[in-house]
């Protein structure tokens, strides 16, 4: 009864065998471990399960994980630049800028904003109010997550220009 | 001197939060788990003639199964109450029954069934489809006024009329005197609608009994592992307990709503050992919209009388709060001591009365909810305030400022003795209404508004202003009032013999970053680096004993039980430092991490002074080795921040849409520790309040049954709905903890609901609405636009 199914998840193939009702942030987080993604609403609304797939920043809360077979997965977890600890500007601006409290939509947010910032590297604050549209934050007041991901663009922009 | 404190560090507790290692309960996975569904009750008010498991139980994959029957007959006590509130004429409150599971009745939309205990949580929740419950649905109600009308459908057969209890505070007839000789009465009647607190993350909720042991632990997504502990132990499951570990590791935020002891985490616990294996529960968010404590929920009239001079004479309040069915932790404190009690406000009203009746429904019960009966206070005084500035033609600000309290520091000149039992330690408000000012260009807007009325747009500002009782709280004031607990804080510092120092605190972050906080506190009472010391919190094996973080409890009382304890170790370290210094205590100073003999360089430190404490050989013969203390600090007062918040808002005529231009918050929490943490609990305060003020309700159709239980239907403030926030301060310290600090987690959301209601009303001031209910969604903005100034719709 199990569907196979092959992704590739921060760079890592797995292999495994799906029901076919899993839901991919099930998959992410029961089978393979992977608990940086968070389940805040089960409605698709709050954003917590937001994760890259194929380079497109989804909500894994409504993907099947029979969905992502063959796709290429990014989660929180993978988000270091260098895969060993070193922080992603994004990272870095939820930490300097005190972009976070709890803790628990900082995963989905940093994921929803990379999608953003790959879109548009140098977004107004209204922009970035916009693409925070799917994603809840009841500690912060979003304040200081504009802020982040301001940082986290400037930074960025800055590497472009330098690198 | 402090080389942390007042500076905005960054906090500690990040890394793992922004890398995906944060280790919410949901995220532990024990060996040999099984995980639990609920199967919840679809009607408010009916009566369970039958539950058939059969076809649930015959499943692959089912462990088992437990209902209503199954709990009652193991003798499970229900889930208790923690504040007894009496009656006027001394009885005590109605305090009905709260099983985990129901057997014969369900009293809300949510009540528990029965609990299907399965291999994965697919196949509990499958399994649960299958049980067949038999109800016979009665008639409901929901509204707390309407409860307490003759014939309304009682909720408790040993609660008449659906009163919980009555209750006042204040002096009735001065009050009723002073009414009748006022030269103007403001009156006010409106709804403080019922909110849902939204942490993001489902409350879960794991038993792992150890039958080896006999040993139980629950990890539970709480706020307050040790009194559900000991409330679980004591008064539901009746364990002993020095045999139960209560863990809450990091917890996805709380507002209120992670501080009560709920059935699921007496279910899991005690079905684990009935099974031999852990459960875990997760809720899904409908479940947390049927179960987690809501917020708010009063019905209210208000009156507030002045003098021809604009003085205030009197404030008479007549409020019904919705209790729900059944009592909650804390739910008896909330409209009273927590709301009766504030209603002084900043102001020297000499004559104030309430009268409150708690109303039992068929609906979710109702507790503490951020801010917790001050938000209400605050709310229908700066309504009143704002209202009364308008009839009378004076300005806010100005007729606020004529009737504050004078200032006073709690030291020379002493505390302010109010009309409602408290004390206020300390306080000096004028100067927060002139600072907002400042900052928001207060008359530049009036120009401003003018102008833009020229051109057919609608700009209103908006002020309030609050004072809050928190470092909740003295335990004996409680204990007279009726809590049935202490609400001190423990701590535990050990030095390590490297001189690195472990904190154990009571307290429990939630968001609230005391890893951060109160390692700055710790790092200056040593003189040593904030990377030298590491806060433990929320493992009842780790910490003694805890009351946990509510009330903006942490740094007042959390932190002040710390200080404590550093003191007994720069005590004791002091006697350690005179023995190798070969010198008398009294020739030492204690500065920068080192004893240094007075006027000489000769010192020692802080590590060598941790070392020898645990390598003993040259050590004085009357002291014990170890550098490790402990202390209990109970406080002697509650803490009372204050401040004001100024709203400028832009209304849509066309739609009747708010937009929140601009909003302006000034407080006073007393000394600052961390400044970036406090913006940031201001920040999410603020945007709460405003979040009730436009957005929140939760819906009841005419039988109770809750109408927008998820996220698609319950609205709440997205980034885009928000302004970045202008947030200033002033410093009134504390005069009776050692930090001198006051509390800021709720200050926020206390202070924003009514700002943001005087600035609609003052955009709409040409359309003649005096009044809108809250939340103030486009449709009952325009309505009250194009309805002649009734804004009751």
């Amino acid at each position: 009864m199990g569907v196979p199914i092959q992704v590739t998840v921060n760079g890592k193939p797995y292999k495994a065998e799906v029901e076919p009702r899993q839901l991919l942030v099930h998959f992410l987080r029961d089978t393979l471990r992977m608990t940086g993604t968070h389940v805040g609403c089960d409605t698709s609304s709050c954003g917590a399960c937001t994760i890259h797939m194929n380079g497109e920043a989804v909500k894994s809360c409504t993907i099947l994980a029979v969905q992502a077979d063959g796709g290429e997965i990014k989660t929180i977890e993978g988000m270091s630049p260098d895969g060993n600890g070193t922080l992603h500007p994004l990272q870095e601006g939820f930490k300097e800028e005190h972009g976070l409290q709890c803790g628990f939509c900082t995963p989905g947010m940093i994921m929803a904003a990379d999608a953003l910032l790959k879109e548009n590297p140098n977004p107004s604050e209204t922009e970035i109010r916009h693409a925070l549209e799917g994603n809840f934050c009841r500690c912060t007041g979003y304040h200081n997550i504009v802020k982040s991901i301001q940082y986290a663009a400037d930074k960025m922009r800055k590497e472009v220009t330098h690198g | 001197m402090a080389n942390y404190i007042g500076k905005p560090v960054k906090r500690v507790e990040d890394k793992r939060f922004i890398t995906g290692k944060g280790k919410y309960t949901d995220d532990i996975v024990l060996p040999n788990m099984s995980y639990a569904y609920i199967l919840r009750s679809p009607y408010a008010h009916a009566t369970i003639n039958s539950v058939d498991i059969s076809a649930a139980q015959a499943m692959d994959g089912v462990v088992a199964i437990f209902t209503g029957a199954d709990i009652a007959e193991a003798g499970i006590s229900g889930v208790p109450c923690g504040w007894q509130v009496n009656f006027k004429n001394g009885d005590t409150m109605k305090e009905p029954p709260h099983p985990l599971l129901v057997k014969d009745k369900s009293l809300h939309v949510g009540d528990g069934v029965a609990v299907v205990i399965a291999e994965s949580k697919e196949i509990a929740r499958d399994a649960a489809d299958l049980i067949e419950v038999e109800y016979d649905e009665h008639d409901a109600v929901s509204n707390p006024a309407d409860a307490l009308k003759d014939g309304a459908p009682l909720v408790h057969a040993d609660a008449p009329g659906n009163l919980a209890f009555d209750w006042e505070i204040g002096d009735k007839d001065k009050t009723d005197a002073a009414m009748a000789a006022a030269h103007h009465i403001t009156k006010l009647e409106f709804v403080n609608q019922r909110v849902v607190p939204n942490a993001i993350e489902p409350r879960a909720a794991i038993g792992d009994y150890d039958g080896s042991r006999d040993h139980y632990t629950l990890y539970t997504s709480s706020q307050n592992p040790h009194l559900i502990r000991l409330l679980m132990c004591a008064f539901v499951l009746g364990l002993p307990e020095h045999k139960v570990r209560v863990v809450s590791p990091d917890v996805g935020g709380g507002f209120g709503s992670k501080i009560f002891h709920y059935a699921e985490e007496a279910l899991v616990t005690w079905a684990s050992k009935q099974i031999g294996r852990p459960v875990k529960w997760t809720a899904d968010r409908s479940e947390a919209f049927l179960t987690d404590a809501h917020g708010r929920d009063h019905v209210t009239t208000a009156e507030l009388g002045l003098d021809t001079e604009g003085n205030f004479v009197g404030l008479r309040v007549n409020t019904v709060a919705n209790m729900g069915a059944y009592l909650s932790t804390f739910a008896p404190a909330v409209p009273t001591y927590l709301h009766g009690t504030l209603l002084q406000g900043l102001y020297t009203t000499p004559a104030i009365h309430i009268d409150l009746k708690a109303a039992f429904t068929h609906t979710n019960a109702v507790d503490a909810y951020r801010g917790a009966g001050r938000p209400e206070a605050t709310f229908l005084l700066e309504r009143l305030v704002e209202t009364a500035a308008i009839e009378i033609g004076m300005d806010p600000a100005e007729l606020r400022i004529k009737n504050f309290i004078p200032p006073f520091d709690g030291v020379e000149e002493p505390g302010y003795q109010t009309q409602v039992a408290l004390q206020y330690d300390s306080g000096n408000y004028e100067p927060v209404v002139r600072k907002a000012m400042e900052m928001v260009g207060y008359d530049d807007f009036r120009r401003e508004q003018a102008a833009a009325k020229a051109e057919g747009r609608l700009l209103g500002i908006g002020f309030s202003t609050y004072i809050e009782a928190c470092g909740i709280a003295p335990s004996a004031v409680v204990g007279a009032l009726g809590a049935r607990a202490g609400l001190f804080e423990s701590s535990q510092v050990r030095v390590q013999p490297t001189g690195k120092v472990s904190v154990y605190t009571g307290s429990h972050s939630h968001g609230q970053g005391h890893e951060t906080t109160f390692a700055q506190v710790v790092a200056d009472q040593f003189g040593i680096a904030l990377e030298d010391v590491d806060i433990v919190h929320g493992d009842s094996d780790a910490v003694a004993f805890g009351m946990g973080t509510y009330g903006s409890r942490s740094l007042a009382v959390g932190g002040s039980a710390i200080v404590k304890s550093c003191q007994k170790v720069i005590e004791k370290g002091a006697k350690i430092a005179a023995h190798l210094l070969e010198v008398s205590e009294e020739d030492l100073e204690f500065a920068g991490g080192s004893w240094t003999v007075k006027g000489t360089d000769k010192s020692v430190g802080f590590g060598d002074v941790a070392l020898t404490a645990y390598v003993p050989h040259n050590y004085p013969e009357d002291i014990e080795p170890g550098l490790d203390f402990s202390s209990f600090y109970d406080p002697k007062n509650f803490t009372y921040p204050f401040g004001c918040h100024i709203c400028v808002v832009e209304i849509d005529p066309d739609t009747g849409k708010v937009d929140v231009k601009r909003f302006v918050a000034v407080d006073d929490v007393g000394n600052i520790i961390n400044p970036m943490i406090v913006e940031g609990q201001i920040h999410g305060g603020v945007a709460q309040g405003i979040g009730q003020a436009l957005f929140e309700e939760v819906l009841y159709d005419d039988n109770a049954s809750l109408l927008n239980g998820s996220y698609m239907d319950y609205t709440m403030p997205r980034a885009d709905d928000l302004p970045m926030f202008e947030v200033g301060n002033t410093v009134t310290p504390c005069p009776h903890n050692p930090l001198g600090v006051k509390g800021a987690g709720e200050a926020g959301c206390i202070a924003a609901t009514p700002a943001v209601v005087n600035a609609v009303v003052d955009a709409l001031k040409d359309y003649n609405v005096k009044d809108i209910r809250m939340p103030m969604t486009p449709e009952r903005v325009w309505r009250a636009m194009h309805s002649n100034g009734n804004g009751h719709h």
